[in-house]
C-alpha cells in the first residue's frame, strides 16, 4: 500500500514539476527574461517558415551524423583514450551514430569496451544534448503552428535549439549531475580500475565520466548508458534515491511540454487535457505492469513478484515504474532486464513504443507525435458537430490530413515491414534467441525502439550483426525524420489561417469528453494497428503460461 | 397560397433500378472513383481466383473461400446500390423538372425595341444568351432571362411548387425569370441571360442526378483519412503472414483477405457518396439550388448569418398592435370607430386594424359612404351621414380636424414615434378619438429560432434600413445578436469583410443588385430567385422560393451533411475493434490454442467466426442506406451535446453493435450448418 501512495506522490511532484518548468519555458522561447545569455546566442533570429526550419533541423542533424560517424572510427587515434579503445565498425558507427542523432540510442556495442572517453563525452554527450535540443525546438516550433498569430513563421531553429540546451538542458543536467555523484556515481577521467578480488584473480572495473553522460542522458530522453548494461549497472545507478530521482529526470520535460503547450496557447485547459490523456495512458500501462511483476510468475509461485532479469536493489515495483516510464517517454535506458518481464508487462512496453511515443514521449517529439493523434482525433470527431474540423481555431482540412496520415504511416511502415523482413529474412532472423513468442517479442521490441527513436533492448536478441545495424539504423532515421518533417509542416499549413474565435458551435478540445476521444483514438489507431502482431507475441505468450508453458 | 410539394419518389419504387444499377457499377473505371470499394473489389476478384482451384483440391476449405468471397462481392454491390438508389432519388425529381423543359418555338425580337409583330419564330434548342424574346400570356418561358420590358403575372409552380402566380417586371429587383415556367397574364419582352444547358434548371438537373457532382472539401479530406487507412491495414494484413510464418502458423489468404476487408472502412467507403448525394438532394427539396457542394459544406461552418429584417425577422408591413383612446373614450369605442374607418381599407395596415379590433371584440359592420386613401389626403375612412370618420397619419388627422390631441394622446404618440413604430390617429367629425399604434411585428418563433441559432454558436445579424432607433427596438424584441442599422452595400460589405478579417464564415441573402457585391464576398451568399440576374450571378445558393428564412434550413443541411460522414466514419473504425476479436482468434488458434481466449463471444468455429464478420461487414452497410439517404437527425444544440451525443451513439454503438450483430450471425450460420 505505501507503494501505491509513493507512486501517488511522484506523480503529483511529477505533474507540479511540468507545470512549473513548462511556464518557464513559456517565457524562454518567447524570448522573455533572457538575462546576460541575451547576448550569447540567446537572440531572436531571423523567423522561419516550416520549410526553412525543416531544412535547418535537416541539415544540422547530417552534419552531426557526419561528425559523430567520424569520431568513433576514428576514436582508436585520438586521445582521452586511457584504455586504449579501437575505432569502431563501419555498420556499428553507422548505427550508433544514427542511433544518438535521432535521440534514439539504441546501443548495439558495450560502452565501457567499446568507446573512448573522448567519443563518450565529445560524441554521444554532446549529441545527447543536441538531439534532445532539436526534439525540443521541433515540438516549439508545432506548438507555434497550432498556437500562433496567423503569419508564416515557426520560429527560428537556431534560436530555440540553443534556448533549449543552453537553458533548459544544461542547468537541469548539471544539478541532476551533482544529485547522482553525491550518490556515488563516477565522474572521473581516469581509465578502468584493476582490483584484485579474493580469490586471487584480476578484475577490471570500469569508470569515466559517467554521472555528467547519465544526467543528460535521462533528461534529454536519450537513455543510451555509460555503460553496457545501463542504469542496472551499481555505478549508473547506485541506489532507490538516484532511481528516482533519474525516473523523474526523464519524464519531467516531456511533462512540461503539455504545460508549455497550454501556456502557448493562452488556455491552459487545452495543456492540461492533453497531459490527462498522456497520464490515463500512462497509468493505464503502468497498472498493468505493477501487478503483473509483483503478482510474479505463476509458473515458479515464489514470493516478491518476479524478480528474473532485476536488481535486488529496485525489486518489481521500481523496475516496473522504471520499465512504463522508458518505455512510454522514449528513453531507452533500462534498469532491469525487460525480456525478462512477464509477457503482459512487455505488451504495454511494445504498446508504449508502438503508439509513436506520445504517452509524454520524448522531449518536444511526445507532444508533437500527440499533436498528431489531436489532428486525427479532431478531423474525426469534429465532423460529428456539423462543422469542418478545427483545432484552436484551426481548420483541418485536407492538406493536413494528407500530412497527418504520412506522418501516421511511419509507425506500421517501420515496424510492420521492418518486423516482418527481420522475421522472413535468415540472415536477420538469426539475432532471435528464443523460440516462439517470445521470439516474435524480440523481433517487435527491437523494430518499435528503433522507429519511435526509444533505443531501450529486450535484450536476449543480437542487435550486433551487420544486417540489424543497418536496417536498425535506417528505421531510426526513418521514425525520426518522416515525423518531423510531416509534423513542421502541418504546424506550416495551420499557422497560416486566421483562427476563428471560439464558440457553442466549436468543437470542445478540452474537458473529460475530449480526453476520452484522445485516449481512445491513440488506442484505435495507434495500437489496433499492431493488435494482429502483438497476438502473436505477448498475447499468444501469455496464453501459453496461463497453459503452464514458458519460452 | 397554397403549396404542392412534388411528390416523394418511393423508395421502393427505386429499387429495382438500382439494383441494376449497382452491376452497372462493378465497371471499374466507376469503382476507382471510390478507393475503399475498389480495394474490397480488387480483393473479391482475388479471393474468387484464389477459391475455384482450391474447390478441386479440399472441397470443404474451397467452399469456405467461395463463401466468403461471394460477401465481399455482395459488400461492393451494397455500396453500389446506396449510391444509385441515391442517384435514382435524385434522377426521380430530375425527371420531374425536366418534363417543364420541353421543346417551344419561341417568337426571337431583332432588338429591344422592335414591334411585337416583327417576331420570328425559332426553337427554343436554338437560343443563345443575348437574344431577345417576346413571350405572351401563355407562353413558357424558354431560358432564364432577364425582363427588359413589360410587367405580367408568372407562374412559376413547376420550379418552386408555389401555385399562386407572382409578379415579374423590368427594372428594379422583379426582373428575373426561369425557364420552364409559364406566363400567365399580360406579356414580356425578355433578354435570355443563360447559354442553352446552363440554365438554373439544367444546374438543378445536374446537382440531384449527381453528374456534376464534385467533391468537397471535406469529403477530399475524409476521402484522404479512408485511402490512409485502407493503406495501413494493407500494410498490417500483408506483414502479419510472415510473422505467422515465424511462429508456425498458416494462414489461408483467404482468411487475411477476410481481415484485410473487415477492417478497411467499407461503411463509410460505400456510403460516402450516397452522403453526399442525398444531402444535395435534400437542398433541393428545400427548393434550393446550390452552385456548388461546397457552398452547402460551408454553410454548415458559418459562425454569423445576415439577415434582413423585413421578409426574414418581421412580417415586412408594419401592423396594428394596440390602441390608445382618448380621455372620456372607451377602448371599445375607439376600436369599433377604427375598424369601421378601416373596414374599406385594403391596405396591410388597414386589414390589421380590423383584425385587431376584432380581437379586442369590436363588432363594427360597413356602412355609410367609403372613403378610400388617397396620397393627397393621406386619409381613409367612411362617411356616416355627415359626420366624416376618419382615420390616418397624426398631421393629416390634425389638419382635417383642426384639432390638438389631448395630452394624454399627444404623450402616446410622442412615444409611439421614439420607439420606432407609427402612430395614426382616428377621429369622428373634429373629435380625436385616439391614437392607433402600427408597428413592424415580429414574425412568431423567430426569437425562439434564434436562440437555437445562438445555442449552435451561430450569430445573428439583423439588416435594415430602418433607423438606429427603430432598429435597436426589433432587434432587441427579436433576439438578434446585432444589428446594422440605415444599411448601405457598402456596409453590408465592409461588416462581412470585418466578421471575416476575425477568422468568422459569413453567410447573407439578398435580392437586388446592390447586394451582388456582399453575396459574393459571403462565404455563402443565397440569392432570392425573384432577385436580379446580378444578385443570382454572384450568390452560390439560389433559393426558389424567394423565402429569406430558407438561409437557416440551408445551414441545417450543411450541419447534417457533415455530422453523417463524422457520424458513419466513427461508427465504421470503431466496428474494427470487435472484428479483430473476430478474425484474429479464428486465424491463430491452431498455432496457439491458448489466443481461443480472445474470442469472447464464443463464435463456434474458424470459419464461421471470418464468414460471420464478413457477412456483417456486408450487411451492414445495407442497414446504414436509410440512415445515409436520411443524414443523421440534427437538432440545434451547442457542440459539446452534440459530440457526447453523436460520441457515444456512433462510437460506443460501434464498438458493442458487431460484437452483437457478428454473434447472432455466427448462431444463424450454425443453425443453418452453413459454417
Amino acid at each position: 500500500m505505501s507503494e501505491i501512495w509513493g507512486l501517488l506522490l511522484f506523480l503529483a511532484a511529477l505533474a507540479g514539476g511540468g507545470w512549473l518548468l513548462g511556464s518557464g519555458m513559456a517565457r524562454l522561447y518567447a524570448g522573455d527574461g533572457l538575462p546576460a545569455g541575451r547576448r550569447l546566442l540567446g537572440r531572436s533570429a531571423r523567423p522561419q517558415g516550416w520549410a526553412a526550419y525543416a531544412m535547418a533541423v535537416l541539415a544540422f542533424n547530417a552534419a552531426g551524423f557526419l561528425a559523430l560517424y567520424a569520431l568513433l572510427r576514428l576514436q582508436g587515434l585520438l586521445p582521452l583514450n586511457p584504455d586504449g579503445v579501437a575505432g569502431m565498425a563501419p555498420d556499428l558507427a553507422f548505427n550508433t551514430a544514427l542511433s544518438f542523432v535521432t535521440n534514439t540510442n539504441w546501443q548495439a556495442y558495450s560502452g565501457e569496451a567499446q568507446l573512448s572517453y573522448l567519443a563518450q563525452m565529445l560524441g554521444l554527450t554532446v549529441q545527447n544534448f543536441v538531439s534532445a535540443g532539436t526534439g525540443m525546438a521541433v515540438g516549439v516550433a508545432v506548438i507555434r503552428g497550432f498556437t500562433g498569430p496567423a503569419g508564416e513563421s515557426l520560429g527560428n531553429f537556431w534560436t530555440d535549439l540553443s534556448r533549449s540546451v543552453l537553458w533548459v538542458l544544461l542547468p537541469l543536467s548539471v544539478a541532476l549531475a551533482l544529485i547522482l555523484i553525491l550518490q556515488g556515481v563516477p565522474q572521473t577521467l581516469l581509465g578502468a580500475v584493476r582490483a584484485t578480488t579474493l580469490e586471487g584473480a584480476e578484475q577490471i572495473i570500469a569508470r569515466g565520466p559517467a554521472a555528467s553522460q547519465i544526467a543528460i542522458k535521462q533528461l534529454g530522453t536519450n537513455g543510451g548508458g555509460f555503460f553496457g548494461v545501463n542504469s542496472a549497472h551499481p555505478f549508473e545507478n547506485p541506489t532507490i534515491l538516484s532511481d528516482l530521482v533519474q525516473c523523474y529526470a526523464i519524464l519531467v520535460i516531456p511533462v512540461a511540454f503539455c504545460f508549455l503547450f497550454g501556456r502557448m496557447a493562452g488556455d491552459g485547459r487545452q495543456g492540461r487535457a492533453i497531459f490527462a490523456a498522456m497520464s490515463v495512458l500512462f497509468l493505464a500501462g503502468l497498472a498493468l505492469i505493477l501487478w503483473q511483476e509483483s503478482a510474479g510468475n505463476p509458473l515458479m509461485a515464489l514470493s516478491g513478484g518476479n524478480m528474473e532479469g532485476k536488481e535486488m536493489r529496485f525489486g518489481p515495483i521500481l523496475s516496473g515504474l522504471w520499465a512504463a516510464a522508458t518505455t512510454a517517454a522514449s528513453n531507452g535506458s533500462v534498469n532491469a532486464m525487460h525480456d525478462s518481464f512477464l509477457p503482459l508487462s512487455g505488451l504495454v512496453m511494445l504498446v508504449n513504443m508502438q503508439v509513436g511515443e506520445v504517452i509524454f514521449g520524448g522531449v518536444g517529439s511526445g507532444l508533437y507525435g500527440m499533436l498528431l493523434y489531436v489532428v486525427l482525433a479532431v478531423f474525426l470527431a469534429g465532423l460529428m458537430v456539423g462543422r469542418t474540423p478545427e483545432y484552436l481555431g484551426r481548420r483541418i482540412e485536407a492538406r493536413e490530413v494528407v500530412l497527418a496520415v504520412l506522418a501516421f504511416l511511419s509507425m506500421p511502415v517501420g515496424i510492420l515491414a521492418g518486423g516482418a523482413l527481420s522475421a522472413s529474412i535468415p540472415a536477420m532472423a538469426a539475432s532471435v534467441q528464443e523460440a516462439g513468442p517470445h521470439g516474435l517479442s524480440e523481433i517487435l521490441y527491437a523494430y518499435s525502439s528503433a522507429t519511435g527513436n526509444n533505443g531501450s533492448a529486450f535484450a536476449g536478441w543480437n542487435a550486433a550483426t551487420p544486417w540489424q545495424t543497418t536496417a536498425l539504423g535506417l528505421l531510426m532515421l526513418f521514425g525520426r525524420f518522416a515525423m518531423i518533417v510531416p509534423m513542421l509542416a502541418i504546424a506550416g499549413s495551420l499557422v497560416r489561417k486566421t483562427p476563428a474565435p471560439a464558440t457553442a458551435g466549436t468543437f470542445p478540445t478540452h474537458g473529460p469528453l475530449f480526453v476520452t476521444l484522445l485516449v481512445l483514438t491513440v488506442a484505435v489507431f495507434g495500437a489496433l494497428t499492431f493488435f494482429p502482431v502483438l497476438a502473436l507475441g505477448p498475447l499468444a505468450e501469455q496464453a501459453a503460461l496461463a497453459a503452464g508453458q514458458s519460452f | 397560397m397554397s403549396r404542392h410539394p412534388r411528390p416523394e419518389a418511393r423508395l421502393a419504387t427505386l429499387a429495382p433500378r438500382a439494383l441494376r444499377q449497382s452491376f452497372v457499377k462493378l465497371d471499374p473505371r466507376s469503382l476507382s472513383r471510390n478507393p475503399v470499394i475498389f480495394t474490397t473489389a480488387v480483393v473479391a476478384a482475388l479471393t474468387t481466383v484464389l477459391a475455384l482451384p482450391a474447390l478441386a483440391t479440399d472441397p470443404s476449405r474451397g467452399l469456405t473461400a467461395l463463401h466468403v468471397s461471394a460477401w465481399l462481392w455482395i459488400a461492393v454491390l451494397f455500396a453500389n446500390f446506396a449510391e444509385a438508389l441515391a442517384e435514382g432519388r435524385g434522377r426521380a425529381r430530375a425527371d420531374s423538372l425536366r418534363a417543364s423543359r420541353s421543346e417551344t418555338p419561341v417568337k426571337l425580337l431583332a432588338s429591344a425595341e422592335a414591334a411585337p409583330a416583327s417576331a420570328t419564330l425559332v426553337p427554343s434548342a436554338g437560343l443563345r444568351k443575348g437574344q431577345i424574346l417576346l413571350v405572351e400570356a401563355g407562353d413558357l418561358i424558354p431560358a432564364d432571362a432577364e425582363v427588359i420590358r413589360g410587367v405580367a403575372s408568372v407562374d412559376e409552380s413547376a420550379i418552386t411548387g408555389e401555385s399562386a402566380p407572382v409578379i415579374r417586371e423590368s427594372g428594379g429587383d422583379r426582373s428575373s425569370v426561369t425557364g420552364g415556367t409559364r406566363i400567365v397574364s399580360d406579356s414580356l419582352v425578355l433578354r435570355v441571360t443563360a447559354e442553352p444547358g446552363r440554365s438554373f434548371l439544367d444546374r438543378m438537373i445536374a446537382l440531384v442526378e449527381g453528374a456534376e457532382r464534385k467533391k468537397t472539401p471535406n469529403e477530399i479530406a475524409l476521402n484522404i483519412l479512408l485511402a490512409g487507412l485502407t493503406l495501413i491495414f494493407l500494410i498490417v494484413v500483408v506483414t502479419l503472414e510472415p510473422f505467422a510464418r515465424f511462429s508456425g502458423a498458416t494462414i489461408p489468404v483467404v482468411f487475411l483477405a477476410a481481415l484485410f476487408v473487415t477492417l478497411i472502412p467499407t461503411t463509410i467507403g460505400g456510403l460516402l457518396s450516397a452522403i453526399g448525394i442525398a444531402g444535395m438532394d435534400r437542398l433541393v427539396k428545400a427548393n434550393v439550388i446550390a452552385k456548388s457542394g461546397r457552398a452547402v459544406e460551408a454553410a454548415g461552418d458559418v459562425d454569423t448569418l445576415l439577415l434582413d429584417k423585413t421578409g426574414t425577422i418581421t412580417f415586412g408591413n408594419r401592423m396594428a398592435d394596440r390602441f390608445v383612446p382618448a380621455e372620456g373614450v372607451s377602448l371599445r369605442e375607439l376600436a369599433d370607430r377604427a375598424m369601421l374607418a378601416s373596414l374599406a381599407d385594403e391596405t396591410p395596415e388597414g386589414k390589421s386594424i380590423v383584425e385587431l379590433a376584432r380581437a379586442q371584440g369590436a363588432t363594427a359592420v360597413p356602412e355609410g359612404l367609403a372613403v378610400a386613401f388617397s396620397a393627397q389626403t393621406r386619409l381613409s375612412g367612411v362617411d356616416l351621414g355627415d359626420v366624416a370618420l376618419r382615420k390616418g397619419a397624426v398631421d393629416a388627422v390634425l389638419r382635417h380636424t383642426g384639432r390638438v390631441p389631448d395630452a394624454r394622446v399627444a404623450a402616446e404618440v410622442e412615444a409611439i414615434a421614439r420607439s420606432g413604430g407609427t402612430p395614426l390617429l382616428v377621429a369622428e367629425g373634429s373629435r380625436i378619438l385616439g391614437a392607433v399604434h402600427l408597428k413592424d411585428v415580429v414574425k412568431p418563433g423567430v426569437r425562439a429560432r434564434f436562440a437555437d441559432l445562438r445555442r449552435m454558436g451561430i450569430r445573428t445579424v439583423m439588416i435594415t434600413g430602418d433607423n438606429p432607433l427603430t432598429a435597436a427596438a426589433i432587434a432587441a424584441e427579436a433576439g438578434v445578436d446585432d444589428f446594422l442599422a440605415e444599411a448601405t452595400p457598402e456596409m453590408k460589405l465592409d461588416y462581412i469583410r470585418r466578421e471575416q478579417a476575425q477568422g468568422r464564415m459569413v453567410a447573407m441573402c439578398g435580392d437586388g443588385s446592390n447586394d451582388a457585391p456582399a453575396l459574393a464576398q459571403a462565404d455563402v451568399g443565397v440569392a432570392m430567385n425573384s432577385g436580379t440576374p446580378a444578385a443570382k450571378e454572384a450568390a452560390n445558393l439560389i433559393d426558389l422560393d424567394s423565402d429569406p428564412t430558407k438561409l437557416i434550413e440551408v445551414v441545417m443541411v450543411g450541419k447534417e451533411l457533415l455530422i453523417s460522414r463524422g457520424a458513419l466514419t466513427t461508427f465504421s473504425v470503431a466496428n474494427d475493434v470487435a472484428k479483430y476479436f473476430a478474425i484474429l482468434p479464428a486465424m491463430f488458434v491452431a498455432a496457439y490454442p491458448g489466443l481461443q481466449a480472445l474470442n469472447v463471444t464464443r463464435l463456434a468455429s474458424p470459419e464461421s467466426a471470418i464468414l460471420s464478420a464478413v457477412i456483417f461487414n456486408a450487411l451492414v452497410i445495407v442497414a446504414l442506406i436509410p440512415l445515409a439517404l436520411r443524414g443523421v437527425g440534427y437538432a440545434p444544440a451547442s457542440a459539446a451535446a452534440l459530440l457526447r451525443r453523436n460520441l457515444t451513439i456512433y462510437g460506443l454503438g460501434g464498438l458493442v453493435v458487431p460484437f452483437v450483430g457478428i454473434k447472432i450471425i455466427d448462431m444463424g450460420l450454425v443453425a443453418l450448418g452453413l459454417a
